[in-house]
């Protein structure tokens, strides 16, 4: 067992993996003799080489179609991209190809890669550091898109990205990288990828979060309990695609009422298919509107003003008592 | 002032447009067999051009790019490369993927719309058709990074046009396969049109071949139209690359005779007479002159061979236009390597309604 934060773990698993398997190689921007900007592949190069830990050129475009290349021809590719801000370039790559090379091939080739990046508000980062856009992942056919919220997740959820057949975006929270410490033996034992982790029982409401936005959303569930005696269940979705809803209705049948709450901007956001699925297959268990509290429908602001974007223990607490007193 | 780099790009043809050595051939060469397999090749390719243009002319396929004129490109590359080594491909080289040995009612299949056909046998580590310009030139690189981190001597070849050399996508593969010195052959089949923006217009490099200069790597131009001298360069490239030598680029001087796709007009854009005197640079004609020079080809011999092309490619259109279909909901069965639940639902949804109308 050893004690390890969200980024330490990740590197844990990296670890884990690359001596288990040979076709893992790691690649991206700085991720070599420097470990990444947040360390996140530290020592790795020295242990495994510079043919399986790769500083590639800066091209993200490159490190994205360069992991289909790879991924289709049986390695099994993790690729870094430094920020979620610098994804764009490697989108084509995943909706042009990675997402559909089994489809196109009808299972010939396959396209087994990680896509990583660190993503999230709250550190104080320049510019085009802080954007939460998972939901453009999530709209693409033929790809999952997981989001670990605590050490223990990112270790087990990351094992079972690498070892998935298809391709995975793995969305790191980078405001929690370090927030806590959390035990881990370091067994390779996978999450399984897919399904939602209820973190906490309860019987009046169902929060539903992912990513950085689930600490705030246990506060809230915390206070709740404390200030007004409301039960919170709270259920943190970690696959946002494929959804796991059986998990999400079946809680809102039983509480009757649901909140969602994640950082990016609203419209089009994953909260938007999750309370619209609610609607289709949940409407009749619900005694209250379904509300999200999310980041605002404008550009993600600098630092200055960032902490008024991002969700809140506040507006949480605020959304779950209308919601408890509209009916 | 000193000067810190300079260049040189050559520029090779073994068979003028006449169909005339103008330079000692290479030893394969030299066997008239091997020539005559060539042009088998570049005549097949151009008889299941003719049949696909009118099968979608007819509403039995459906886009279609056709390769008219560079036959001698994609049947020379064919030929070099090993069955083992892999090819990237853009959406225009049939001839080499029959060299290969995907059979043409695959082709047929995919162009009809049935993704079965890029689920080919052989040739099966081969990259699908790629429709997005020079994405796939990365592919070539991850590919070719693979062979050489497990050792095997492969080499993956992508195949992009003039237009393509514009992307970013395919400086970033060049200059990647560069610093690593990957096991890489760079294609790029300059047929002077993309769609309807002429070369003069994608860039102010002279040669196209000079852009892997600014990658670190060889770059030089071939005729194009000459199936000898495109088999031999890119056989050059593919061996120095399987021993350890790393990546060329190889820019292949040909002419789109015909439109785009069977979507373009290329009236709309270019001259007659431009086409006119492309058309007497024709692979196929040059060859076959050369042939009939050095008595190893003759009128007859070409009759049947026409014959035979159209046998093989009536079969292969048969085929294409005898396969059962695809029933609706196997749209869902490659998505993942098994189906989520969530779309699990929406397979049976479809599967539903389908079963209604039938």
């Amino acid at each position: 067992m050893s004690n390890l934060a969200m980024v330490e773990a990740v590197n844990a698993a990296f670890a884990h993996e690359m001596n288990a398997d040979d076709s893992v190689v790691l690649l991206g921007e700085d991720i070599g003799v420097n470990g990444g900007v947040f360390r996140a592949t530290v020592d790795l190069q020295e242990r495994f080489g510079e043919d399986r830990v790769i500083d590639t050129p800066l091209a993200e475009t490159m490190i994205a179609g360069l992991s289909v290349g790879m991924a289709a021809q049986g390695l099994k590719p993790v690729a870094e991209i430094q920020f979620m801000g610098f994804i764009y370039p490697a989108v084509d790559q995943i909706v042009s190809h990675a997402s559909r090379m089994r489809n196109r091939t009808c299972g010939r080739l396959t396209c087994p890669m990680v896509l990583r990046a660190p993503f999230g508000g709250g550190i104080r980062a320049p510019e085009h550091h802080s954007e939460s856009t998972e939901a453009l992942f999530a709209h693409m056919p033929g790809v999952r898109v997981v989001i670990p919220s605590s050490p223990a997740r990112a270790y087990g959820l990351l094992l079972a990205a690498i070892r998935d057949p298809d391709p995975v975006i793995f969305l790191e929270p980078k405001r929690i990288y370090r927030l806590h410490k959390q035990q881990i033996e370091d067994n390779g034992e996978a999450l399984p990828l897919d399904v939602c982790f209820t973190l906490r029982d309860g019987t009046d409401i169902t929060l539903v979060s992912w990513g950085a936005s689930i600490h705030e959303t246990l506060q809230a569930a915390d206070k709740l309990k404390e200030e007004s005696e409301i039960s919170c269940e709270v259920i943190d979705v970690a696959t946002i695609k494929p959804l796991d809803m059986d998990t999400i209705l079946k809680s809102v049948e039983r509480t009757g009422r649901c909140v969602i709450v994640h950082e990016a901007a609203r419209t089009g956001g994953v909260g938007a298919d999750i309370a619209a699925q609610l609607a289709e297959k949940g409407l009749l268990s619900l005694f209250a509107p379904v509300k999200r509290v999310t980041g605002y429908d404008t550009v993600m602001p600098l630092l200055k003003l960032e902490n008024h974007y991002l969700p809140d223990v506040d507006r949480i607490r605020r959304a779950v008592k209308e919601t408890m007193e509209f009916a | 002032m000193e000067t810190v780099a300079s260049f040189e790009i050559h520029y090779r043809q073994y068979l003028n447009a006449e169909g005339r050595a103008v330079d000692e051939l290479p030893e394969f060469a030299k066997d008239a067999d091997v020539l005559q397999r060539f042009y088998r090749d570049m005549v097949l390719t151009r008889t299941f051009d003719k049949r696909a243009i009118a099968l979608q002319r007819t509403g039995r396929l459906g886009t279609y790019a056709s390769s008219l004129g560079q036959e001698a490109t994609y049947t020379g590359l064919g030929h070099a490369m090993q069955p083992r080594d892999v090819l990237a491909p853009s959406y225009r080289e049939h001839g080499t993927c029959f060299v290969r040995g995907v059979p043409m009612s695959d082709i047929l299949l995919y162009w009809g719309g049935d993704e079965r056909g890029m689920a080919f046998e052989k040739a099966k580590d081969d990259f699908p058709v790629s429709v997005p310009i020079a994405t796939h030139v990365l592919h070539a690189a991850g590919a070719a990074y693979a062979f050489k981190y497990r050792k095997e001597p492969r080499v993956a070849v992508a195949v992009c046009g003039d237009g393509g050399t514009s992307k970013g996508d395919f400086y970033e593969s060049i200059n990647v396969a560069g610093v690593w010195v990957l096991p890489c052959v760079f294609m790029v089949v300059n047929n002077q049109w993309a769609i309807s923006v002429p070369r003069a217009k994608q860039s102010r490099s002279e040669t196209l071949a000079q852009k892997a200069v600014a990658a670190g790597i060889p770059g030089e131009q071939v005729d194009g139209n000459d199936v000898i001298v495109v088999k031999d360069r890119v056989e050059v490239a593919l061996t120095k690359a399987r021993q350890g030598g790393g990546p060329t680029l190889i820019e292949a001087l040909t002419y789109r005779r015909h439109d785009h796709t069977t979507a373009d007009d290329a009236s709309r854009y270019r001259s007659r007479q431009e086409l006119e005197s492309e058309k007497k640079k024709d692979p196929i004609e040059r060859l076959k002159h050369y042939l009939i020079a050095e008595g190893a080809w003759g009128e007859d011999q070409d009759r049947q061979l026409s014959r035979e092309c159209e046998g093989e490619v009536d079969a292969a259109v048969d085929q294409y236009l005898n396969t059962e279909p695809r029933a609706p909901e196997t749209m869902f069965d490659n998505l993942y390597e098994s189906l989520p639940t969530l779309y699990q639902n929406q397979r049976e949804e479809l599967q539903a309604k389908w079963k209604r109308h039938e």
